[in-house]
């Protein structure tokens, strides 16, 4: 059977890319300004809005969205930089999830007969299960928060390698801070319907971690993270509808794998490892053209989409020869 | 108080809670003064797949919580560098172990076909749920964990405020370091079945922090943040008791609302 098949895979295709493109290319930035904790910390916060959401009867992805940015906004006012930014997120982070608590007992209190399945959805991610709406939601969001952060991407990578010398040009440090915290907690938050609160990880951090290992160009390495992103979402769908394990595990697995192979010290086992990665993904390229097409272009269009991600793997490879020597 | 204690259970929860919080608040303060918060959360979260290992393999969690933290702990050892701002590529290393170790936790405790609120166990703990065996472990690690921590605590704060003059007067930096994860992660794989791999990351931080805002000297600052940590974990648990409140959102509150009160006095 095609996984383009069912139309629970075909949503979970074309959410799931435009989500992932999203938080890979914000991601890249995130670990570029080493605020990885600060990412998680949101993750969390995704989780207790969630809930808080369900129990309020608000929409899902708006209350995550909004408790994000607000817990965004806490974190940048109690911290500062370095150590004190690392204990005001720890600080309000613990007590987010403690709300986050009390939210799911009233869950499963207020609901007899429930086991709370939705806590756990949550928590570790239910992208076989989008409703329509989240579906339209989570791919408009995704799209829109690409295009945010590439248009500033340029001030924005000026002011995370150099602040100092980035405010004396005239580089709005404040704005843009303020701005990149925004699209941080709305790609968190939406990033949550897919891989769920505790895995943000695989699509936030890691391939950022691969693209910086892979390239140590800024430009190469932030469009790599996304489409690395990308791959590694429907690398595990794909992998996830032939095999009878949970679709999170198998996105962070696929993520830890292209990880491990962008570490090796060697060349041809790297470009080995994305190639196939990506060779698994063209089938997604396929899937979530196949959405809007009829199924003799998506057969085409899935070719092409495949051939151009292979191509891309290939091209990249030789450009990071000299990040392994020493 | 005597209608409060009459029941085993409380009781347990209580010896458990003190015994977690007098733990939690001195290996706090090294995990605040160290910069170490997300080493802290990241060792916390590592026990939920050590704990389904543990389930899945038919061995005790616990042994399962031990090894994965300990595992975890000694990689972050091994890696050397503080994780501290501007080791970037560190963290976004740490980042991708700890989010695919989730994600076998997610697997194991689907082939272990377990319910979701296996899972909340495993993530919010059970504090009103502890046995007898429970409170007799926690008391043997908190008393191991607490005695190490006495004997290095010197050498280590040395460490921790100035590792370069420390290094140069001879003090093995690097080991104290080891050491000191090693402890945590003890700590966090005993205390994370009572409080929860999320909630035992409130008691280590939160107290911590505002006993440095409250106090630069290092002794008087353990005995503060072990207080406080002691303050709000009994706080949190007679209300609990009292209403119908979850025992984990008290003691965060507790613990946040400290915080935030003594960063409004001392700002």
């Amino acid at each position: 059977m095609n996984p383009l098949e069912p139309e629970f895979m075909r949503n979970a295709f074309l959410a799931g890319g435009c989500i992932a493109l999203a938080a890979g290319l914000v991601g890249y930035f995130v670990v570029l300004r080493n605020q990885v904790f600060t990412a998680d910390a949101l993750g969390h916060a995704a989780f207790t809005g969630s809930l808080g959401g369900v129990l309020a009867g608000l929409n899902v992805v708006v209350s995550a969205i909004g408790s994000c940015i607000a817990v965004a906004l806490a974190i940048g006012f109690l911290g500062g930089r370095g150590r004190g930014r690392d204990v005001a997120i720890g600080t309000v982070f613990a007590w987010v999830l403690g709300v986050g608590v009390l939210f799911l007992s009233l869950y499963t209190t207020g609901r007899s007969g429930t086991t709370g399945g939705l806590g756990v959805s949550v928590l570790f991610g239910s992208i076989l299960g989008l409703q329509p709406v989240q579906v339209i939601a989570g791919s408009l969001v995704g799209i829109a928060t690409s295009i945010v952060i590439l248009l500033v991407a340029r001030p924005l990578l000026f002011l995370s390698i150099d602040p100092d010398v980035a405010v004396a040009r005239g580089v709005p440090a404040r704005a843009l801070t303020g701005l990149f915290m925004v699209l941080v907690a709305v790609t968190v938050a939406i990033s949550v319907q897919a891989v769920g609160a505790l895995l943000i990880f695989a699509l936030m951090v890691t391939p950022a971690a691969i693209a910086q290992n892979l390239s140590a160009r800024p430009w190469e390495a932030l469009l790599m993270s996304g489409l690395i992103a990308v791959a590694v979402v429907w690398a595990g769908l794909v992998l996830a509808f032939y095999l009878p394990y949970p679709v999170s595990f198998l996105i962070t697995a696929v993520a830890f794998a292209a990880y491990l192979a962008s570490r090796l010290p060697r060349r041809i086992p790297v470009t080995a490892a994305l190639v196939t990665l990506l060779l698994v993904a063209g089938c997604g390229a396929a899937a979530s053209a196949g959405g809007a097409m009829s199924a003799r272009v998506i057969r085409r269009g899935g070719i092409r989409a495949a051939s151009f991600l292979v191509l891309l793997g290939g091209m990249s490879a030789p450009a990071r020869s000299p990040l392994w020597m020493p | 108080m005597g209608d409060l204690l009459q029941f085993h259970f409380m009781q347990n929860a209580f010896l458990a809670g003190t015994l977690v919080a007098l733990l939690a608040g001195a290996a706090g303060y090294f995990v605040v003064l160290r910069g170490q918060s997300f080493v802290a959360h990241m060792l916390s979260q590592v026990g939920f797949p050590g704990a389904a290992a543990g389930a899945l393999l038919h061995v005790s969690p616990v042994l399962g919580l031990v090894v994965f933290c300990g595992a975890a702990a000694t990689g972050i050892g091994a890696i050397g560098r503080r994780l501290d701002p501007g080791n970037r590529a560190e963290s976004a290393a740490v980042g991708s172990i700890l989010v695919f170790s989730l994600g076998l936790g997610l697997l194991f405790y689907r082939l272990y076909a377990g319910s979701a609120q296996g899972i909340y166990a495993f993530l919010f703990g059970t504090i009103l749920g502890i046995t007898d065996a429970d409170v007799a472990l926690t008391f043997l690690v908190a008393i191991a964990a607490v005695a190490v921590l006495a004997v290095i605590g010197r050498p280590l704060f040395f460490a921790s405020v100035d590792p370069d003059v420390a290094e140069a007067r001879g003090v093995p930096v690097r080991g104290l370091a080891l050491a000191f994860l090693l402890v945590l992660a003890l700590s966090v794989a005993i205390t994370v079945q009572i409080v929860g791999t999320l909630l035992i990351f409130a008691l280590l931080v939160a107290p911590a922090a505002s006993a440095i805002r409250l106090t630069a000297r290092p002794v008087l600052g353990v005995a503060v943040s072990v207080v406080l940590a002691l303050a709000c974990t009994w706080l949190g648990l007679t209300l609990a008791y009292y209403t119908n409140v979850p025992v984990g959102f008290l003691i965060t509150t507790l613990a946040f609302g400290v915080y935030v009160a003594v960063r409004a006095v001392r700002a």
